[in-house]
This record gives structure tokens, C-alpha cells and sequence, in this order.
């Protein structure tokens, strides 16, 4: 820990301070209130039946047996639904050519992804709505499924949308300096192609909502477990013609999102229609099955990278090809295409080289939707680039470190613009690679290795450089045309007995937001921080906001909170310097005092102020009007994202004989600008490589050759559980933004970011002496098993 | 091939309807025997027996098996407890996975029991199912049906017609078809007493721990000094029943565990387990996981286990 904002050792100094989260014992004890939980008076349940087909055309559909069934309110089909709702499309102005067909709440007549939502059967019980989905007969007619990538692409292939020439989403080309010359001049050229199977966020918590219409007021009010209330608030709002201040969504507790419930589903969507068709709540609860076949999955790239370098192991040079399978339509309001974007665009990112070239292609297919989940793109880009700079550093005889502290960019030498465009303001790679290095005591790790080998012990050595995206500006979305904010509101305000109260657009998800919210403000105002409560989610209290999207609730949220607490501060030392005959500048507050800022003798509690401006304001000079309230807004300027950077690094063990792989331990050195509270730091990271872990060895959505999803439970679909996690070892380096006052960038995707790439090298390191090589993610014994050609 | 349970249901879902909630249907406590299977008699094929339901739960509310009545057994007292009776360790049907691990008798008297169970499912789940709703259940990439194959058990069964016993080498059939025939009982289960004379290995090679195996295998084996006098193996996960390997076995029978033995027990695998195909292991790679797996339990069984 190092150069908090103000000293650690004054009252209320609570950035920097590992202060425990307020709301961890209340889910604890079992008092959270998730949208899964609630119960409205005249509540009733959704169910669907699904499509058994990746590609059919509906002919018809016969629920007459339905209406027999007691307790049945509503049977709706497309057609019903599409009379009320507006349908979207899944595209953004700055991809430049991108297509998607337009989505409703339910297909129409054709049905494009085996488990989408057919029909929808609204009863007063979830039980009764799936007797009745037993009764409904849909008759289809088979549409040749679309569900191979390269068969795809094939000319004349068969169509996901038939009023398109082909199956092309998307594409995108990026080229700088002189690639063709870097190769044809390069001492060694390395090249590789890479698999990233398909994986999803498999939250606790699965997709819930509770849409609730009062006809009576036109109102709207949803309980959606989501981390975007405002962006659903304008979508619920424009696809059914609702006046803005009409629509209320609230998001209380949640079992996890990271990024899945960012996106429109067609079910919500739906189960808000439905709302509106009945006058009542209708709430639906996707299953484990259903998610697994509804929620967006993630990744499915297949990306060839060859990297030039020069006879000492300089990097020259790289060109990319990322082609990746989002299924059968581009996500609303966010797009498919943000990750491969991003993977072509943080490829190569930690490192010092001018020559770049990437083409990008996406591609539609019969599977359900893939979109931004956690790391969106990080471990793609971090895993080819790492895996390339590994077979480098084998090539020419290097260490993985001294390979990348030849070829990362000096920490000294910012600000720097990569080759794709990319504006560092400040990272600390030499510093990382430095601290990780003794962090493993890697020669140490090394020498161990060369023992082990000698009794048939293989093991693996594996480290990643990354760079994250954090802090995102208007560049992300908000050019795109997208109505999804990067700026944050807050509202503060002193109560009568002297608290706080701060409402702010960004959530919480369980990664703490309002913890460091409120230490922010309490540091700043000089405060307990029990004394400061903190008020998200509900977008009929808090202003609007970007919410919580990239990582961004620390970095923009924090800066919005740190800049209003400073404006009530303002109001109430002027307030006092009036009521103690002082100058406002003479004063300062501390632990809930105003005291005298030069001798910090305390003059007047900070609640004796808020009695006298509610209760007894005549008491004040006349005119004085004390603004105990204040509102503030913050969007992101200077660069248009603020990078961090870290590296990590991992041993392992691999069982060459059974292919199964024993992870030992995790290591992470990372540098998020200010930490504010270094335990929630921690628990992100750990999270998140424990993520990235997962995708490293477990998960992955499997599909059969007709497109069906074989794997859709948690039995099959492997999670990566406590017992097969290594201890993590972390550590920090700071390196604040100086584009805010805070100076905290994010933190949430890091872990997830070099996680994977990290497993990666380790696996090879271990397999190196066999001849053996894996290019492909999840690494399941199967494929250690073949790379060692044991069967 | 179906490697176990959740598999068969998710393959069944692709066709139908998701579900989490059960179809409605009656329940009826059962205080004897007789009474569950008079019950079941006359409900006919609309009744299953629920025991710790970690199986038939799930499976009703998937809406995979929609009875119309279930009959809970749990509180009959005859289907309950652990005892040595003679030359055999009677264990009732109702014996729960987790006391596996705490029943003394059993890692006495039937420790190769008490050394597979850590490695079905996970505490939660052990707490509730039982023995004998594995053994009916008879999933092949289950645990304790392949072991009551390696410690040759008798199943005894109560059926309308009156009690009988049978070898649990002639009750696994096919995929999830044992010789209990709908509205029977599994009353207990008959495990010889462990001897001196004789040693057990178990282990399993799964991806994480608590899921079901890659392929498992358990083995009891009677020794003369080094040399084997009789050894049942069996395998789980390798097919559509747990699977003895006779012709491993035969291949150790009357020597000691020396290297050249091992190999030969690996060789006749091949003849022995024909793995079918999954989308995740292919039947070859199932092959040699199977080979790898024996080798090491032999070897820890010449160590002395
Ligand atoms: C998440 C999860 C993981 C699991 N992992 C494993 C694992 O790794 N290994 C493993 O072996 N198992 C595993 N299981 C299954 C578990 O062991 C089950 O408990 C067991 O298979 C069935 O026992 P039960 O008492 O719960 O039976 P139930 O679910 O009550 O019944 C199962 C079937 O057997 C019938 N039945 C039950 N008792 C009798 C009886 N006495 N006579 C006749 N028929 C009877 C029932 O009618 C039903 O058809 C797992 C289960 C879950 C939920």
C-alpha cells in the first residue's frame, strides 16, 4: 500500500483503508433481497416453452388445450407481444458496416437458436405455467442449422437470416506502420492458431425480474436484477411507449452479473409485455437449464497470430486474424462485436512495437447470443499475445521475464499511443515484471521444475502481461449512438442529526460499490463512515448514470461521489463560518466536527449545523438559504479510457499420464491507479482469476452438430470449485489517473484478464519437454492427452 | 455415451418443454415393508419409492419422471442400520453415503466402502442419499453399485411375491436396468466381512472433486503371502453398467503384482471394456484412462493398499 490521498493516520481517512462492506453481513445473515425473492400481491408467474430446433420455421402453433387449464391468465406468442413492443436491433453507428436482424420478445415465425422462447404461458404459479406449457403444440418445419464457423462462411452456405447475402456480421480491419516489411526482414517469426471455446457467467443468482404495470397510472415498475437500471429504464420506455418518468426499474440485491445482465433478453422484454397485456406483476425466473441456453455466452474465438521479431528477441511485428461466432443476432443495446474489437485491439498492448495488423470477422450462427461478459476480450488478446511472446522466448533461448522486460514499454516512457490507437496515460509493466518476479521466487520455482522432471514430476511455470480497460468515456457506446451513459450522478445529503446520505447512479453487484462509496465520502467530508448511507439502484431516487458496465463504479463513480462531498462540504463550512462568525476557508471538519483548521480545536458538531439550517433556520442571518443538498455530475474527460496494467503468473502440475492438471498457485501483481479499499481490490481479483481459471481448464458450452447445447447443466457445464483453486498471491503497484482528483482506475476484469494466458504457458512450460503443444482453451485432459499422443 | 445422470436428463430436455417444478402428485409414508409394497402394487407403474431423492428429485422436477405417487420409505425401520450377520455385513438399504464414512463396521468389515465414499458427490448430497437408491438406481458412472460388484454383495430384495437374494453379479443389465423389477424393494445389501488375508484399493480420476468419475475403479483382492489368490475389479464409468474386468482379473490370479503382471492386467483391458463414445472422451482416451487407473491401483494393492 502505498501514497493514499491523505494521510492514514488522521480521522475519517478512509481511502486506502481495508474498511469491511457494509451490506456483507446482511447477505450473511440471509436478509438480501433479491428480485428472485419478491412476492407482489396479485403476482403472476411466466414460463416458455422453447425451441427443440437451432433453425425452424414456426408453422403454427395450437395452445387451444391451455385455456382449459385453472389458473391460466395468458397464453402470448410473437405476434401478440409484437402489437405492443417495438422491435431492436443489435447494431452501433462506429462499427461501421455492421448488420443484425431486427428481435422481438418472441419469433415471429421463425425460430433461430434451439432454446430460444417460443411462447410464453403467464399462471398463478411457475408450476401451473409449466403444466400448461405441456399442452401447447408448435409445429416446425426444419431450416438447415447454421452451426459450424468455417461452414459459415462457406459460399452458398445456408442462412441464419434469409434477407441477408451472407452470414457476415462484421468486419474490421486494422493496419499501422509496415507489417509486410517487419516480417519479410524478421530474424525469427513465431505463429500460432488459437481456440477460446464458448463459455458463460453461470451466476449465482440466475436472470430474474418482476415487471409490474398499473394501468390505472400508466406506470411501470420493474424489479430487475440487473447492473443497468437506466438503460433498461430508456429501452422499457421506447419499445413499449412509456413516458421515461413513467418507468421505474429497481435493482435491489443480485446473485452476481458480471456483464450477463447487461443485455436485453428476449424473456424480459417479453415478461414486461406480458405485464402490460394482464395489469398485473408477472415475474419470471430463469431456470439453470434456461440460462444456460438464454444467458449470452462469451468468447468462441478462433484467432492466427504471428509475431516478427529481431535476432535478439525484439518484437517487430504482429498480424492478427480474429474470426469469432455470435449467434444468430448481434446483443441489444451493446452488440456482439465489442469483444472481438477489443481483442484485436489489446493484442500486442503491453509491448513496445510500431507494426500491427488485425482483420476481425464476425460471424452469425444458429446458437444463442454471445456479448460482453467479464474481461470482455482481455483474456483473448492477453492469451495470443503471451502464448506468442512464450514461443519467442523458447525459439531464441530467453526467460519468459527477461523476453518481456526487453519488450514492454519502460514505465518511464509514457504517455504512449499503440499501435492500435490505443492512449496510455501511465502504466507500471517494469515495475509488475519486477515485483512478480520476486513475488514467485522464481529461480527458486525454476530449480524446482528441473528436479521434479528428474522423477516424472512435470510441472508448469507460466507468466502474463496484461493491460485492462477501465474508466470508459462516451468512445465506448455513447458514439455509437448506444443511450448508455459514462457519466455518474450523485445526490448527498446532510440529515437532520448530521449523517449523510448519498444516492448515486452506480450499483452494487456484490463487488462493494457502496462500501467505497461511502468511504469516499466520509474520507472527504470528514465523517465516520457508519455515519454515510448509500443509496443505488433505483431509478426513481438516484440520478442517472452509467450504472456499472467495464469497470467504471470506482473510477467515475468514486470521482462523482469524491466532487459532490466536497460541494456539501463547501455548503456546510459556509453555513458554519455564518453561525461561528468565521471565515468558511478558517474551518474544516473532522470525525463529524467543524473544527479550526489551523489548530483542528473542534468548534461545533457537524450536527448541531443540520439542527439549526432544518429546525431553527430563523436563527440564521436573514437571506441565508442553507443548501444541505447538493447534486453533482461527472463524466470522464482527457483520455478516453484509463488503462491498468498488471501481470500474473502460475504454477502448476500436469499428470501426463491422465492429462488432469493440478493448479498450485496463483500469483498477481497489479496496478489500479489509487486503491481505495484494498480488501475489495483483492476479493476482485481473486474473483476474477478464479474466472479466468475456470475458462483456463472447465468451462465451455458444448454444441452438437445440429446445434444443440450438450452440456446446459452444472453437472456436465464444470464451474471451477473451491477445492481445485491454488492460493493467489497478490500484490499492488499505484499508479494513479491524474485525469481525476481520486485517481482510481478499475479493477474488476483484471483477474479475468491473464488468468487463462497464465494456465496457458504453464501448461506448455510443463509439456515442453515432451514435444507437446495446447493452443486451445478450456485445456481438458482430453487435449493433453492428445498433444501427448497417449491415445 | 450417457455418463451419468444430469447428462441423460439434459439429452431427454432437447426435445421438451424446461421445467423446474414438479407435475403434482400424491405421497404416502410407508411405516413397513409391506405396506410400501402394497402401495406401489396398486398404484402400478404410477409410483416410484423415494428414498434420499438426490436422484428422483431433480428428475421430477425436470419433469423427467412425472409419478403420480411417491412412497416415501425413509421410515421403515427394517430398511435401516449396518450389522454383521455371520460371514456378512448386512447393510440397509436406508444407509446413507455419509455414514459410509462414520459406521465403524463398515471401515472394519467393508473398508473399500468407506474408501469410495468420499468421492460421491458432496457432503449436502451425502447426507441424504443412500445406499440402496444408488444400487437401484444403478447408475453406471456411480460409485457404489460398481463396488458391490468388487466385493461380490448380494442384493436382497423384497418383492410381493416374497424376499430373495441375488448376486450383484446378475442384478446390473443394461443402462439403468437392474434384475429389480418395478414395485420391488432393495431391502439391504450383503457385503463379505473384509479379512485379514485380503486387500482393497479405490480411486478415480474426475476432473474436480465430488463429480462423477472420468472412470473409477475399486478391487478387493485375497492374498497367500504375495502371490493373488482371487481378485474381483470393477469399473464405473466405462460403459452402460458398472463393469467387472474377468479378463484382468484372470490375468492375476495366482501370481504376485510384479510389472510385467500390471501390464498384462492393462493389456487385457481392451478386451474387457468396450467404452462407448461421448462427446468429451472419446472411447479411446476412456481406454487408456482406464489402463492408467488400474496400473496405479495395483500398484498401491502390491504395496499392500
Ligand atoms: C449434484 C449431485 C451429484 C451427485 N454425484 C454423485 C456421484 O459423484 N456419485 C454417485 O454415485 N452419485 C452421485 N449422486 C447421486 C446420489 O448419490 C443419489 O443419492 C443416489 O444415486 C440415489 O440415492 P437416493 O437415496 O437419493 O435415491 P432416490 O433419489 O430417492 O431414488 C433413486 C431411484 O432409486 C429408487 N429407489 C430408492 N431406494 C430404493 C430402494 N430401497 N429400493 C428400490 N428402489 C429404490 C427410486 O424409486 C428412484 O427410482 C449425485 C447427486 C447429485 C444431486
Amino acid at each position: 500500500m502505498s501514497a493514499p490521498l491523505t494521510s492514514l493516520d488522521r480521522p475519517n481517512s478512509y481511502i486506502g483503508r481495508s474498511v469491511p462492506r457494509p451490506n456483507a453481513k446482511r447477505l450473511l445473515a440471509g436478509r438480501g433481497r433479491y428480485v428472485s425473492d419478491l412476492k407482489l400481491p396479485r403476482m403472476l408467474y411466466a414460463a416458455f416453452l422453447r425451441s427443440p430446433h437451432a433453425h425452424a420455421k414456426i408453422v403454427a402453433i395450437n395452445s387451444e388445450r391451455v385455456r382449459a387449464v385453472e389458473g391460466v391468465h395468458l397464453v402470448a406468442t410473437g405476434a401478440d407481444l409484437a402489437k405492443i413492443c417495438t422491435p431492436w436491433t443489435g447494431t452501433l453507428d462506429h462499427f461501421k458496416g455492421m448488420t443484425s436482424a431486427p428481435q422481438w420478445p418472441l419469433p415471429l415465425d421463425r425460430v433461430v437458436w434451439a432454446g430460444q422462447a417460443v411462447v410464453a404461458v403467464v399462471a398463478e404459479s411457475r408450476a401451473i405455467a409449466e403444466d400448461a406449457l405441456e399442452l401447447i403444440e408448435v409445429d416446425y418445419a426444419d431450416l438447415p442449422a447454421v452451426v459450424d464457423i468455417d461452414s459459415a462462411r462457406q459460399a452458398g452456405a445456408a442462412l441464419v437470416n434469409p434477407d441477408s447475402a451472407n452470414n457476415t456480421c462484421f468486419r474490421s480491419q486494422l493496419d499501422s506502420g509496415a507489417v509486410d516489411e517487419a516480417f519479410a526482414h524478421a530474424a525469427h517469426v513465431v505463429e500460432e492458431e488459437f481456440c477460446f471455446g464458448r463459455h458463460t457467467a453461470v451466476t449465482l443468482e440466475p436472470r430474474a425480474i418482476v415487471a409490474d404495470y398499473d394501468p390505472s397510472a400508466g406506470m411501470l415498475t420493474v424489479h430487475h436484477g440487473t447492473q443497468t437500471p437506466y438503460q433498461f429504464q430508456d429501452l422499457y420506455s421506447r419499445h413499449y411507449n412509456i413516458p421515461e418518468a413513467r418507468v421505474r426499474v429497481i435493482t435491489t440485491d443480485i446473485g452476481g452479473s458480471f456483464g450477463m445482465k447487461l443485455h436485453v433478453y428476449h424473456e424480459d422484454m417479453a415478461v414486461v409485455g406480458l405485464s402490460i397485456l394482464l395489469g398485473r406483476p408477472v415475474k419470471y425466473v430463469a431456470d439453470r437449464m434456461e440460462s444456460f441456453v438464454s444467458d449470452i455466452h462469451a468468447r468462441d474465438h478462433r484467432v492466427r497470430a504471428r509475431m516478427a521479431l529481431d535476432a535478439k528477441g525484439g518484437i517487430l511485428a504482429m498480424d492478427v486474424e480474429d474470426l469469432t461466432a455470435i449467434g444468430a443476432f448481434s446483443t441489444y443495446p451493446r452488440t456482439s462485436v465489442v469483444e472481438g474489437n477489443q481483442v484485436i485491439r489489446l493484442i500486442g498492448a503491453p509491448y513496445r512495437f510500431k507494426n500491427y495488423r488485425a482483420t476481425l470477422e464476425v460471424i452469425f450462427q444458429n446458437k444463442v447470443q454471445t456479448s460482453q461478459y467479464r474481461a470482455v476480450g482481455h483474456p483473448i488478446a492477453c492469451a495470443v499475445t503471451e502464448r506468442l511472446v512464450d514461443m519467442a522466448a523458447a525459439k531464441l533461448g530467453l526467460d519468459p521475464f527477461a523476453i518481456r522486460a526487453q519488450n514492454v514499454i519502460a514505465d518511464d516512457a509514457y504517455p504512449q499511443t499503440s499501435p492500435t490507437g490505443y492512449r496510455f496515460e501511465a502504466l507500471s509493466h517494469q515495475a509488475c515484471l519486477k515485483r512478480l518476479h520476486e513475488m514467485m521466487d522464481y529461480p527458486t520455482l525454476r530449480a524446482e521444475q528441473a528436479d521434479l522432471r528428474k522423477r516424472g514430476i512435470h510441472r508448469g511455470i507460466g507468466i502474463a502481461t496484461f493491460v485492462e480497460i477501465t474508466n470508459p468515456s462516451p468512445a465506448f457506446y455513447g458514439v455509437g449512438g448506444a443511450r448508455i451513459s459514462s457519466q455518474d450522478g450523485a445526490i448527498l445529503s446532510l440529515t437532520p442529526s448530521g449523517e449523510v446520505r448519498c444516492m448515486i447512479s452506480v450499483t452494487e453487484q456484490g463487488q462493494g460499490t457502496e462500501a467505497i462509496i461511502s468511504q469516499i465520502v466520509a474520507d472527504q467530508l470528514g465523517i465516520a463512515q457508519e455515519h454515510v448511507k448509500v443509496v443505488t439502484g433505483d431509478t426513481e431516487v438516484t440520478p442517472h448514470g452509467g450504472a456499472t458496465w467495464a469497470c467504471r463504479g470506482a473510477g467515475i463513480g468514486g470521482e462523482t461521489a469524491l466532487q459532490a462531498t466536497r460541494a456539501l462540504k463547501r455548503n456546510i463550512l459556509e453555513i458554519a463560518a455564518l453561525i461561528l462568525q468565521e471565515q468558511p476557508a478558517a474551518l474544516d471538519i473532522v470525525d463529524g466536527e467543524v473544527v479550526d483548521a489551523a489548530t483542528r480545536k473542534p468548534r461545533l458538531p457537524i450536527a448541531e449545523i443540520a439542527r439549526i439550517a432544518y429546525f431553527r433556520s430563523d436563527t440564521l442571518p436573514p437571506g441565508t438559504q442553507a443548501q444541505l443538498t447538493v447534486s453533482h455530475h461527472f463524466a470522464p474527460q482527457g483520455y478516453p479510457f484509463a488503462f491498468t496494467n498488471g501481470i500474473q503468473g502460475c504454477a502448476l502440475e500436469v499428470d501426463v499420464e491422465t492429462g488432469l492438471i493440478k493448479l498450485l498457485k496463483h500469483f498477481i501483481v497489479e496496478d489500479c491507479g489509487r486503491v481505495i479499499n484494498p480488501m475489495l481490490v483483492d476479493e476482485q481479483l481473486r474473483g476474477g482469476i478464479v474466472q479466468g481459471l475456470g475458462a483456463a481448464l472447465f468451462e465451455e458450452c458444448r454444441y452438437s452438430e445440429t446445434g444443440q447445447l450438450v452440456n446446459g447443466s452444472l453437472a456436465d457445464y464444470l464451474v471451477p470449485m473451491s477445492v481445485e483453486m491454488p492460493d493467489i498471491v497478490i500484490a499492488h503497484v499505484e499508479t494513479p489517473t491524474a485525469d481525476t482528483v481520486l485517481g482510481a482506475k478499475g479493477v474488476g476484469e483484471a483477474g479475468t484478464a491473464a488468468a487463462s494466458a497464465c494456465v496457458l504457458n504453464a501448461v506448455n512450460d510443463a509439456l515442453a519437454p515432451f514435444g507437446a503443444t495446447i493452443n486451445s482453451i478450456p485445456i481438458t485432459p482430453a487435449k493433453v492427452l492428445k498433444a501427448l499422443k497417449r491415445f | 455415451m450417457v455418463t451419468n445422470l444430469a447428462s441423460r436428463l439434459m439429452s431427454r430436455w432437447i426435445s421438451e418443454e424446461t421445467a423446474v417444478k414438479a407435475r403434482a402428485f400424491s405421497y404416502f409414508r410407508a411405516a413397513t415393508i409391506d405396506q410400501a409394497l402394497d402401495a406401489h402394487a396398486r398404484a402400478g407403474d404410477d409410483a416410484r419409492f423415494i428414498a434420499g431423492g438426490q436422484s428422483l428429485v431433480p428428475a421430477l422436477s425436470l419433469r423427467l419422471q412425472a409419478p403420480r405417487l411417491l412412497i416415501d420409505i425413509t421410515h421403515i425401520d427394517e430398511l435401516r442400520g449396518v450389522r454383521r450377520e455371520g460371514s456378512h455385513l448386512r447393510i440397509g438399504a436406508l444407509t446413507r453415503h455419509c455414514e459410509m464414512l462414520s459406521e465403524p463396521l463398515i471401515a472394519e468389515f467393508a473398508p473399500l466402502l468407506h474408501a469410495a465414499a468420499p468421492f460421491v458427490a458432496h457432503p449436502a448430497i451425502r447426507n441424504r442419499g443412500t445406499f440402496g437408491g444408488s444400487v437401484a438406481l444403478a447408475d453406471p458412472a456411480s460409485e457404489f453399485p460398481a463396488m458391490t460388484l468388487a466385493l461380490d454383495a448380494e442384493i436382497e430384495i423384497a418383492a410381493p411375491s416374497g424376499r430373495r437374494r441375488i448376486k450383484a453379479d446378475d442384478f446390473f443389465i443394461d443402462l439403468f436396468e437392474t434384475a429389480l423389477q418395478p414395485g420391488e424393494l432393495i431391502t439391504a445389501i450383503h457385503v463379505p466381512l473384509f479379512k485379514a488375508d485380503q486387500r482393497f484399493a479405490f480411486d478415480e480420476l474426475a476432473r474436480r472433486r465430488g463429480d462423477y468419475a472420468l472412470v473409477g475403479c475399486g478391487m478387493v483382492a485375497t492374498f497367500t503371502g504375495e502371490r493373488i489368490d482371487d481378485i474381483r475389479i470393477s469399473f464405473f464409468s466405462v460403459g452402460n453398467t458398472p463393469t467387472r474386468v474377468k479378463g484382468a482379473e484372470a490375468t492375476l490370479i495366482g501370481s504376485s503384482l510384479d510389472p510385467e503382471r500390471i501390464a498384462a492386467a492393462q493389456g487385457a483391458l481392451e478386451g474387457d471394456l468396450a467404452p462407448l463414445d461421448s462427446d468429451e472422451v472419446p472411447p479411446a482416451m476412456r481406454l487408456h484412462l482406464a489402463r492408467v487407473l488400474l496400473g496405479r491401483l495395483l500398484g498401491r494393492l502390491g504395496e499392500g493398499a
